[in-house]
């Protein structure tokens, strides 16, 4: 057995007397596509910062790549990539020149870049489009561009989320085809997504409900604890949450 | 109600949108379904008199919305796809600003709010920036139906909305559709399309298809095939290679496998992936749903 990528061990975070995850501990393996559901407010985002370093547990620990997240924080995030909803990607360089601005961010030299470079161009077929403008390319471009930068420096863990908000039905599975050859070449994949579909191409997937984890398991096993038909009917079972007023 | 013709709006040299037509009958659900970029926010905008057309007309309730902006603002309610209350103002305080604005009382008894009312009282002295992102979607339509609106306009009421709230949504609009008020929604997420009357699908500036969703399933075109097995995304691309194929993608735990030769069988399938060294693979006819459809008319 190899080492986990992330190992989560009773991990709190409260804001002032507000609770937003409660006790959350995960394994992750290397290579795994690992899907963190829940509701909005659910306490994902406080979870996937704390993972990546950004934010400091209140109480419990974790490492990523073997890291502390407390502690460690310049080392996991040199181990990371990270692609957030609203990616950030300069729309008015072209596609190379933002993969060689991210690639020197990461401290890549000018061979490594353009190895890089030509990797990611073939396998995520990126090369037609290098010279172009990101402002004239459409969403799903720009999404694919996101990806490369996040795995440009070959992190040994991606973190994705909502990577596929509001594209198309093609680009949207093209998205996903690209995930699966990631995780191949052995790269963790944490992502986090409101297509319940989506939850089926994932290893395992686990449901957070008001800060803590529900449910952890592949999803099958989830549909079989549940007798549920779909991933979604799953999460209306358990994601109906009981918002209270003040 | 709302009828559009030959409607076109360029940015530049961007085409938004491309000689659109659109009828919406009065009390019609109607869902217009598209992605990111498709040009259904530029149509809003346009309906909701916040920008003109290239060329082309609209017109909502009779009114056209170059000439009668005014007559048509009194009698639409609107909900950006950004999130446009207060945020620092309380529930209430939203709905009483916005009831002002149009210069009438807050009748929290009224048919048309009743059923939302119920929903967000509980909440009523929480600042709207501090409400769960569903809640927030139920406060915005809640302002959007104030003034008692005959057309609603809902732009993307429900992207990045969990899928549990996504439903409490769309149950709402379900009940609205008996208070004499006709709706335009738009949503990216392809399952919400059947919970509508008509649907149109865009794609880039211009409609793919209108119709109700079951007439647009029927006019499906291919064999659709389901491919389940332990490790279906590993079938994708040796699918891909079998020739006669026309298109194979994931579909959750599935993949969805359309076929060039309408004469091909499950037969066919599992021979070939067997010859490929592809053992117990399901493979069985199925019906396409809107998904399906959006995937073949973008491709067509």
């Amino acid at each position: 057995m190899s080492t986990p990528s992330i190992q989560a061990h009773q991990l709190v975070k409260k804001f002032g007397d507000f609770t937003a995850v409660k006790d959350l501990s995960l394994e992750v393996s290397p290579g795994e596509i690992f899907g963190f559901l829940g509701a909005n407010g659910a306490g994902k985002t406080t979870a996937m910062r704390m993972l990546c370093g950004l934010l400091k547990p209140s109480f419990g620990h974790a490492r990523v790549a073997g890291f502390d997240v407390a502690t460690q924080t310049e080392h996991v995030k040199k181990n990371i990539g990270y692609m957030s909803q609203k990616f950030s990607i300069y729309d008015d360089l072209t596609l190379k020149e933002n993969i060689q601005l991210f690639s020197s961010i990461y401290g890549l030299s000018s061979l490594q870049t353009q190895e890089r470079m030509k990797q990611l161009a073939v396998q995520f077929g990126l090369e037609d489009k290098l010279k172009s403008l990101v402002s004239t390319l459409p969403l799903g471009w720009k999404q694919k561009l996101a990806f490369s930068i996040a795995v440009i420096h070959q992190p040994r863990i991606v973190f994705l989320d909502e990577p596929t908000s509001g594209v198309d039905p093609i680009t949207r599975r093209q998205f996903w085809e690209m995930i699966f050859e990631t995780a191949n070449a052995g790269t963790t994949v944490f992502v986090t997504t409101h297509y319940m579909d989506e939850a089926e191409y994932c290893d395992r997937v686990s449901i957070m409900v008001e800060g803590q984890i529900q449910v952890l398991d592949t999803p099958q096993k989830i549909r079989e604890q549940f007798s549920a038909q779909t991933m979604d009917d799953v999460f209306s079972l358990l994601a109906r949450k009981k918002e209270t007023p003040t | 109600m709302v009828q559009i013709e030959n409607l076109s709006r360029h940015f530049g040299s961007v085409q938004a949108l491309d000689n659109v037509h659109l009828h919406i009958e009065k009390n019609q659900l109607f869902g217009l379904i598209g992605p990111d970029g498709a040009g259904k926010s530029t149509l809003f905008d346009i309906l909701a008199t916040l920008r003109l057309p290239s060329s082309g007309t609209a017109r909502v309730h009779g009114f056209d919305v170059q000439t009668k902006a005014n007559q048509i603002r009194k009698r639409i309610g609107f909900m950006p796809g950004q999130f446009s209350l207060y945020q620092d103002l309380s529930v209430l305080e939203n709905i009483r600003f916005f009831a002002n604005v149009y210069g009438v009382a807050f009748e929290e008894s009224s048919p048309l709010i009743r059923d939302i009312w119920q929903q967000i009282a509980p909440f009523k002295h929480r600042p709207a920036g501090k409400l769960s992102g569903g809640m927030k979607q139920k406060l915005a339509l809640c302002c959007a139906l104030v003034h008692k609106p005959t057309v609603l306009l809902l732009d993307e009421p429900t992207t990045g909305v969990d899928p549990v709230s996504r439903k409490e949504f769309w149950e709402m609009l379900q009940t609205l559709k008996s208070q004499n008020i006709t709706t335009l929604v738009s949503t990216p997420y392809m399952d919400e399309a059947n919970l509508c009357e008509c649907i149109a699908l865009i794609q880039n500036g211009k409609i793919l298809a209108i119709n109700s969703p079951a007439a647009i399933v029927a006019q499906f075109e291919f064999n659709l095939f389901g491919v389940q097995s332990a490790h279906s995304n590993a079938l994708i691309n040796p699918l891909r290679q079998f020739e006669k194929t026309q298109h194979c993608f994931a579909f959750g735990k599935m993949l969805h496998l359309t076929l060039k030769d309408a004469c091909a069988t499950e037969k066919d399938i599992v021979e070939f992936l067997e010859k490929q060294g592809h053992k117990n693979v399901d493979v069985w006819p199925m019906k396409p749903g809107i998904e399906d459809c959006f995937i073949e008319l973008m491709q067509s």
